[in-house]
């Protein structure tokens, strides 16, 4: 996890200068954008994806280039129209998801006390839950369908970023510059949202990219299972199908690999932007490539320890 | 005694939360799935049945307070209902069914992954800025980022159906009867292997991971550094010294990552056609099999709450802190 507790850097600016400095997270970036484009655009570049385009689970040709599943439709046409239905779901429950545990978080940190124990023991109770058994059921009673994929996912991943948010706005809250505003009068509410939030904008930025990565697993998870709208597209119901059509034991892979390389490459680029922002505002990792450069100039080998000091360069 | 106490009474809120979720989620949704329910078993089921049915659920016309105690009650008895799609079998038969499976499969994996996890973790920390250290953790991480279920379906495909060298589904051969023979076991295992495997190999970098970070710092604590400096061989720094401090950040996250792990092996288990709680679940979810649905619910969560509390156990052994703070 990230002991994120600087937040002087945030939104864009935050992005650029992690981007400019860090080639892995340029590459996620660059990745992250590919995928970004393939949702907006992609989709009227390809047919109906839900056509019956030719024979059943035919292999890679130049008509088709990712072959047809079991129900003769093309598979590239899914893949694509998927990636615009499972990332923007998975990008609205990200954000959703670090809202709520913002707000629960930065509650039970601040105010402390009474609420802060009745807010731990929820999100405490929630984080040790198996998610997914829980999605499930909650899922079964509702009509079947983004919105209660989008639903369950919300009510089943919230309580991590909680925690982690509550833990360090508990820790701003003994900050001086805290204390100074509340000795001045000011009210709850504009502590919160001048004072606190400012300070976590990098944290809660780094949650997104993390819940979203969980949104996506999660809802692929549930949508294989038969939950999502099973006649609707998305990257779930696409391996929903390739299960049931016995895709595997026919030989069919292109029916699966394609969307699962997909997921998985959104996965990573999400984690090399995310591992970008923890060197960013980690200050033990940030100091450590500038302190690794001037040894190396000067012929050094580093040592195992970890600098803490920062080399002025 | 007092923390363990505490913790005790934590996951006693945590259970009684789940069960109080099962008896408010059939109140709660539109349309009385349950009611529906019923009324498709109606033509099977006696009128006696059908009311025990009813009581078990507390959809009675009482009101909600005296409902939620009967549901109790019978949740304490162990009574769940009966199932929809095995009637008229209690739903605490099906389970048991599936449970032994579930818990080798889950378990297995959860175990195998940390202790090599954990031992890769050290391995890369301590030769850090080696190769393998340079792309094993990225390579693990990018292998995990694949849904869990994803690779088991690779797994059965190459290793299963394109090598042949794996069964391809189920948990032992059809023509076998279950028996503690050699022969019966080394069945269990070679059609275990696959799904196991894909559940290790998806896992394994959160461990590396989260190992190799904690024991860089140690690495590079004083404490550390005078065991050097006093000449003791390098085995003995690592293992005895630094894994031994680092170990406990990654045993805390045990508890909750076997509650990841019993969900991905949920989903494991359809793709290889187990016959655990995983596979039970979606013909539960295809049939609209509520009982049983919510059973597999709170059984995996009691499973996962008594886990959890194990972990408490060992790490209050591990960790003077909490035990002098404790008594």
């Amino acid at each position: 996890m990230s002991g994120v507790t600087t937040g002087r850097m945030a939104g864009l600016a935050a992005w650029k200068a992690v981007v400019r400095r860090d080639p892995r997270a340029a590459a996620g970036a660059f990745l992250l954008l590919a995928f970004a484009l393939v949702a907006i655009f992609g989709p009227m570049l390809v047919g109906d994806p839900q056509a019956m385009v030719g024979v059943p689970l035919q292999p890679p040709s130049w008509q088709h280039w990712l072959g047809t599943t079991g129900q003769g439709q093309d598979v590239l046409a899914q893949l694509v129209v998927g990636t615009r239905v499972s990332l923007s779901l998975g990008f609205l429950v990200g954000v959703a998801v670090v809202a709520i545990g913002a707000l629960v978080g930065v509650a039970a940190g601040y105010f402390g006390g009474r609420i802060d124990a009745a807010l731990s023991l929820l999100f405490n109770v929630f984080l040790v839950l198996p998610g997914l058994p829980l999605a499930i059921v909650i899922a079964a009673y509702l009509p079947s369908g983004p919105r209660t994929v989008a639903l369950v996912l919300i009510v089943t991943g919230w309580a991590w970023n909680a925690r982690v948010v509550r833990a360090q706005a508990s820790s701003l809250r003994q900050r001086d510059f805290v204390a100074a505003a509340v000795v001045s009068g000011e009210s709850d509410a504009r502590i919160i949202t001048q004072e606190i939030l400012p300070m976590l904008s990098s944290l809660l930025l780094a949650q997104v990219i993390g819940s979203t990565t969980y949104a996506i697993g999660a809802q692929v998870g549930l949508e294989f299972l038969g939950l999502g709208d099973v006649a609707a597209v998305s990257w779930g119901t696409n391996l929903y199908w390739a299960q049931n059509d016995s895709a595997l034991l026919t030989g069919a892979w292109w029916t699966f690999a394609p969307t699962g390389v997909c997921i998985a490459l959104v996965g990573t680029a999400l984690s090399l932007l995310n591992s970008g922002f923890d060197e960013m505002s980690n200050p033990r990792l940030s100091v450590e490539h500038p302190w690794r450069a001037f040894l190396a100039a000067r012929g050094q080998v580093p040592a195992r320890s970890t600098p803490v000091v920062k080399s002025h360069d | 005694m007092n923390h363990l106490l505490r913790r005790l009474g934590f996951y006693a809120i945590a259970a009684w939360v789940a069960i109080t979720i099962n008896f408010l989620l059939p109140r709660l949704m539109p349309g009385d799935p349950a009611t529906a329910m019923f009324g498709r078993m109606l033509g099977q089921l006696s009128p006696e049945t059908l009311q025990s049915l009813r009581e078990t659920f507390g959809l009675t016309s009482d009101p909600l307070w005296k409902q939620y105690l009967g549901y109790l009650q019978h949740v304490l008895r162990g009574d769940l209902g009966i199932s929809a799609a095995y009637f008229p079998t209690p739903v605490t038969q099906v389970i048991g069914t599936g449970l032994v499976w579930t818990v080798l499969l889950a378990g297995s994996a959860v175990v195998i992954s940390f202790a090599l996890g954990t031992l890769l973790g050290i391995a890369t920390a301590w030769w850090r800025r080696g190769t393998v250290d340079a792309w094993l953790p990225p390579a693990l991480t990018f292998i995990g980022s694949f849904p869990y279920f994803w690779l088991s379906m690779v797994a059965l495909y190459v290793a299963g159906f394109s090598l042949g060298w794996f069964p391809l589904g189920h948990a032992y051969s059809d023509e076998l009867q279950p028996a503690w023979t050699f022969e019966f076991l080394w069945d269990v295992i070679a059609h275990a292997a696959l799904p196991v495997g894909s559940l290790v190999l998806a896992t394994l970098g959160g461990w590396v991971l989260s190992m190799r970070n904690t024991m860089i710092t140690v690495l590079g604590s004083d404490y550390v550094n005078l065991a050097r400096a006093k000449g003791l061989p390098p085995a003995r720094v690592v293992l005895r010294y630094a894994a031994r401090d680092a170990l406990l950040p990654s045993i805390t996250s045990f508890g909750m990552a076997l509650g990841f792990v019993l969900g991905g092996s949920l989903l494991t288990e359809i793709v290889f056609s187990y016959p655990g709680q995983g596979y039970l679940l979606v013909q539960a979810v295809r049939s609209q099999d509520y009982p049983l649905m919510q059973g597999i619910f709170l059984c995996i969560t009691l499973a996962v709450l008594a886990a959890n509390w194990c972990v408490d156990l060992v790490v209050l052994w591990l960790d003077p802190r909490i035990r002098d703070s404790a008594s």
